[in-house]
């Protein structure tokens, strides 16, 4: 397993540097201007020194190793400066990857997102895991019963309805209507008593909820099929056969066994929740990853959106690799060796 | 020194006791801006959202208040050749600071600061967003410790550029003497958190999404700002900002909102807020090709040397081309509040505002038709005028924007009945807005026939703006597209004029000669005016005080702005 595991994490390596590069060349071709949201007042001969300050006078390759340098040393660097209050060389002129439109180092902005997406977005995930696994198991039991016929009926609208709707039709109700929730996430607020914790609470229900009724309906259908694929299996009737109650053999047998796959789906699905739901936060204005991706975006800011989307990438490398591990580890059928 | 400072203790001392009750006694003033902000240093912003946002901390010697009028700001008056302020032969201006001036950390405000910003500026290597106000400036000279003289390499009629209005405030010395040139984007800190003279701080900033004020204790009046603290939160859509303020009263200012107007209208229905909107001299407006753009030229495309255009170059087609537009309902599909029909390139300030072309304000497609067989563009079998087996067949390009579109659609509707055969294209804002030298489709190359977008010009002296259709402005393979002139119109009495506006020093005789640039633009239908375009803002029935302002920042009144009671 450990030389498995060794032999994948080297074989990442020149995935990610080709992934780098792909990355970076494809936003570098891209026809954008990090000057085009300035007024039309600022003369286009400014507009060009500004370029010229923001470093795009270089050529193509030496902006790409400049930039590689950046992320995979000088970041790094910083990083474990900050950790240990150390200082390796020159770290006053050690040039940081700069985002263009804050001017201030990318790491440390992402650095300053992070909690509000694990929070808001991790939470939406752990939620709709504790939605789908009941759900799931009950579907499949009594198939084609009531129960079932309701949940694959909401599980279908839950994800083929948009979150940009849902997100929307929610802040209509209960926000606008009822004026029960806000609709823009306070992201200066700070949990200090039972009040504050309870606003808390409240400015998270309509992000955390739209977000677990989209993930929730899908890993209830992953759920429900493989307890299906498990039920009608021999073991189960061997199971009952000895005698066992109907609690033990469905929840101890059958569903740690269906577990398995959905484990890889859940595991795969991670990657996602540092993505950031984008349409969600900037719906509700929670000032996640995705939200600082799509202001990136718009705004040419191409070193920020080079450096996030690249460590999207390797969250997705590593994650996939984590979620083989726990496959060995779950189903002693699988052997890496 | 010591005196003065004891005079200004005992001034505070005095206030202490009658008026600051007033200042922070009105709690929290939440504002929205659907672009968040990313930096509080207006020199080197991405967008008028971070001047806005900057501009309650850093201040500009005068302002421009909401009809356009110059107001002094950190100065007793402004400086005029009546007064002795600027030199005879228009070539310097002296400024003189007011006492007792403090930056929000204690320290003074003097003539040194103001010389530093001009410096920081106007450093080659800076990348400074606003070096335009700076524009022949040849030094900026410290008389004594409030006064400070700009000497310009010209005579500058209007010599307000530098230090006037939010683009162009007043930075301290003391923070940001080791940013200067190529250092200037390494100082994360000071250009998240600037020292100024406005009514407020910044607290805190998270780049990209929120930034929050709290009161400066040191601000000049004792009585202001009413509010004790400032939130600007930024980011998410225009429609969901309206909503927040109008709809759910979660805010108390909402910027820019570019919301269809039957939308506005009915948030506006709940009576929590109310929409307001003020005009500037934005202009959408239709670019008209006077160049051939056709791809077969290939280098020489969209240039002088490419030839005229094959049917715009007639004018009887452009005048045609306009009449056919009927703008009012382009105004109540598109803008409502937000837009009035205009046939004037240059609409306002008043005192340049022309009457003569107000002809185009009513649609005339009889008079359109007519215009058009008389100069021998007839119907062909497919109903679109030719002449000499040339089509009136017209690439109609834009930026992507709903309104926009739905703009487009209705033009190309009435041109169908004049005859006239649209293609309808739209590009991404970035890209036909970005000056990227590779892509074929900005709107300075303008490979196409026709192009709509929206321009303005700052402040309210419309020099430089009116210089963009001189013939040395043309955008070109030479000067590698940097140019404003789009429809590449040229023509020397213009550019006589132009050069006699730059030594016109009279108010009476500037406007005059604007207007006259204007109708020979509009006359020679070099570009087709549709809508004077104004900005649209919403704010709680709660809040006093807001006076929307389109020639400053929507902000630069918010010391005065209160709750009401």
């Amino acid at each position: 397993m450990l030389n498995y595991a060794i032999r994948r994490l080297l074989f990442a390596i020149p995935t990610l540097l080709i992934i780098s590069f792909l990355i970076f060349a494809i936003l570098d071709l891209a026809p954008n201007d990090p000057t085009g949201n300035l007024p039309l007042t600022i003369p286009p001969e400014v507009r060009e020194k500004i370029r010229m300050a923001l470093g795009l006078g270089d050529p193509f390759p030496i902006r790409y190793l400049k930039w590689l340098q950046q992320f995979f040393i000088n970041e790094p660097l910083n990083i474990i400066e900050q950790a240990f209050g150390i200082t390796i060389g020159d770290s006053e002129n050690r040039l940081r990857v700069q985002s263009w439109a804050t001017r201030s180092p990318v790491v440390d902005l992402i650095i300053e997102r992070t909690p509000q997406t694990l929070w808001v977005v991790g939470m939406s995930y752990v939620v709709g895991i504790l939605i789908a696994i009941p759900i799931g198991v009950i579907s499949a039991y009594r198939q084609y019963s009531v129960f079932d016929q309701v949940g694959t009926f909401i599980s279908m609208i839950g994800f083929s309805v948009p979150t940009f709707f849902t997100g929307l039709l929610f802040i209509v109700i209960f926000s606008s209507t009822l004026g029960w929730l806000p609709s823009i996430y306070d992201t200066t607020h700070e949990v200090t008593d039972f009040a504050s914790f309870w606003f808390q609470v409240k400015q998270m229900i309509m992000p955390v909820m739209v977000l677990a009724l989209f993930n929730a309906s899908q890993l209830s259908r992953f759920m429900r099929a493989s307890m299906l694929d498990n039920l009608s299996q021999d073991y189960v009737r061997t199971a009952r056969a000895k005698g066992l109650k109907e609690k033990v053999v469905l929840l101890v047998h059958v569903l740690r066994n269906s577990l398995i796959p959905v484990v890889t789906v859940i595991a795969l699905g991670i990657p996602q929740i540092f993505g950031g739901a984008i349409i969600t936060e900037q719906i509700f204005r929670v000032n996640g990853l995705g939200q600082l991706l799509i202001v990136g975006i718009q705004g040419a800011d191409i070193p920020l959106v080079q450096t996030l989307t690249f460590i999207f990438a390797i969250l997705i490398v590593f994650f996939n690799l984590v979620a083989d591990i726990v496959y060995g580890m779950l189903d002693p059928r699988i052997r890496y060796e | 020194m010591k005196k003065t400072l004891l005079v200004a203790a005992l001034a505070a001392g005095f206030y202490n006791g009658t008026a600051v009750a007033d200042r922070g006694t009105d709690g929290q003033l939440k504002i929205i801006y659907w672009q968040a902000v990313s930096i509080l240093n207006p020199f080197l912003s991405s967008g008028t959202k971070d001047i806005e946002a900057s501009s309650l901390v850093v201040e500009p010697l005068a302002k421009y208040d909401e009809k356009g009028n110059m107001v002094a700001n950190l100065v007793d008056e402004i400086p005029t050749i009546e007064n002795g302020g600027v030199s005879e032969d228009l070539k310097s201006i002296t400024w003189k600071l007011s006492d007792g001036l403090i930056w929000s950390d204690g320290t003074k405000v003097t003539s040194a600061d103001v010389a530093f910003t001009a410096a920081y500026c106007m450093h080659p290597e800076g990348g400074c967003a606003q070096i335009s106000n700076f524009t022949d400036v040849e030094s900026v000279e410290e008389v004594d410790e409030s006064t400070v003289k700009v000497n310009f390499s010209v005579a500058k009629p209007f010599p307000y550029g530098p230090f006037v209005g939010s683009q162009s405030p007043i930075i301290q010395k003391a923070q940001f003497e080791n940013c200067m040139g190529a250092k200037a984007p390494e100082c994360t800190e000071q250009n998240f958190g600037p020292v100024g003279t406005g009514p407020f701080v910044a607290t805190e900033f998270k780049a990209n999404d929120v930034v929050a004020y709290s009161v400066n204790e040191n601000y000049r009046d004792p009585a202001k700002p009413a509010f004790s603290s400032v939130v600007l939160k930024g980011g998410g859509d225009a429609a969901s900002a309206a909503r927040s303020v109008l709809e759910t009263g979660e805010f108390d200012y909402a910027w820019n909102l570019q919301v269809e107007p039957e939308i506005l209208d009915q948030m506006a229905q709940g009576g929590k807020g109310m929409v307001v909107s003020a005009y500037g001299t934005s202009v959408e407006r239709l670019m008209v090709n006077l160049t051939n753009p056709d791809p077969a030229l290939g280098d020489k495309r969209g240039t002088i040397e490419g030839g005229a255009h094959p049917f715009l170059s007639d004018l009887a087609v452009r005048q045609a081309l306009s009449l056919a537009i009927d703008r009012q309902t382009l105004v109540d599909v598109g803008y409502g509040d937000a837009g009035q029909v205009t046939c004037n390139v240059l609409p306002a300030p008043d005192v340049y505002a022309s009457t003569a072309n107000d002809a185009c304000k009513q649609q005339d497609m009889a008079a359109a038709k007519k215009l058009l067989d008389d100069a021998g563009w007839v119907p062909g079998s497919d109903g679109i005028r030719a002449k000499d087996g040339v089509r009136i067949s017209i690439l109609y390009q834009t930026s992507t924007n709903s309104v926009r579109q739905a703009t487009q659609a209705l033009i190309k509707q009435w041109w169908a009945e004049l005859g006239v055969e649209t293609e309808l294209r739209n590009i991404d804002g970035g890209v036909f807005f970005g000056g990227d030298q590779s892509s074929p489709d900005t709107f300075q190359k303008f490979f196409a026939d026709i192009e709509m977008y929206t321009n303005n010009f700052d402040g309210t002296d419309p020099e430089k703006y009116m210089a963009n259709w001189h013939c040395s402005d043309i955008p070109s393979p030479a000067n590698q597209w940097l140019g404003s002139n789009m429809p590449r119109y040229c023509n020397a009495e213009y550019d006589a004029l132009v050069a006699e506006m730059g030594t016109a020093a009279k108010l009476e005789d500037r406007a005059a000669l604007a207007k006259k640039m204007n109708d020979m633009l509009m006359q020679d239908v070099a570009m087709i005016p549709l809508i004077h375009r104004g900005g649209v803002s919403a704010h709680a029935t709660t809040l006093e005080g807001v006076r929307m302002n389109e020639w400053d920042s929507e902000l630069w009144n918010a010391a005065d702005w209160s709750r009401a009671k």
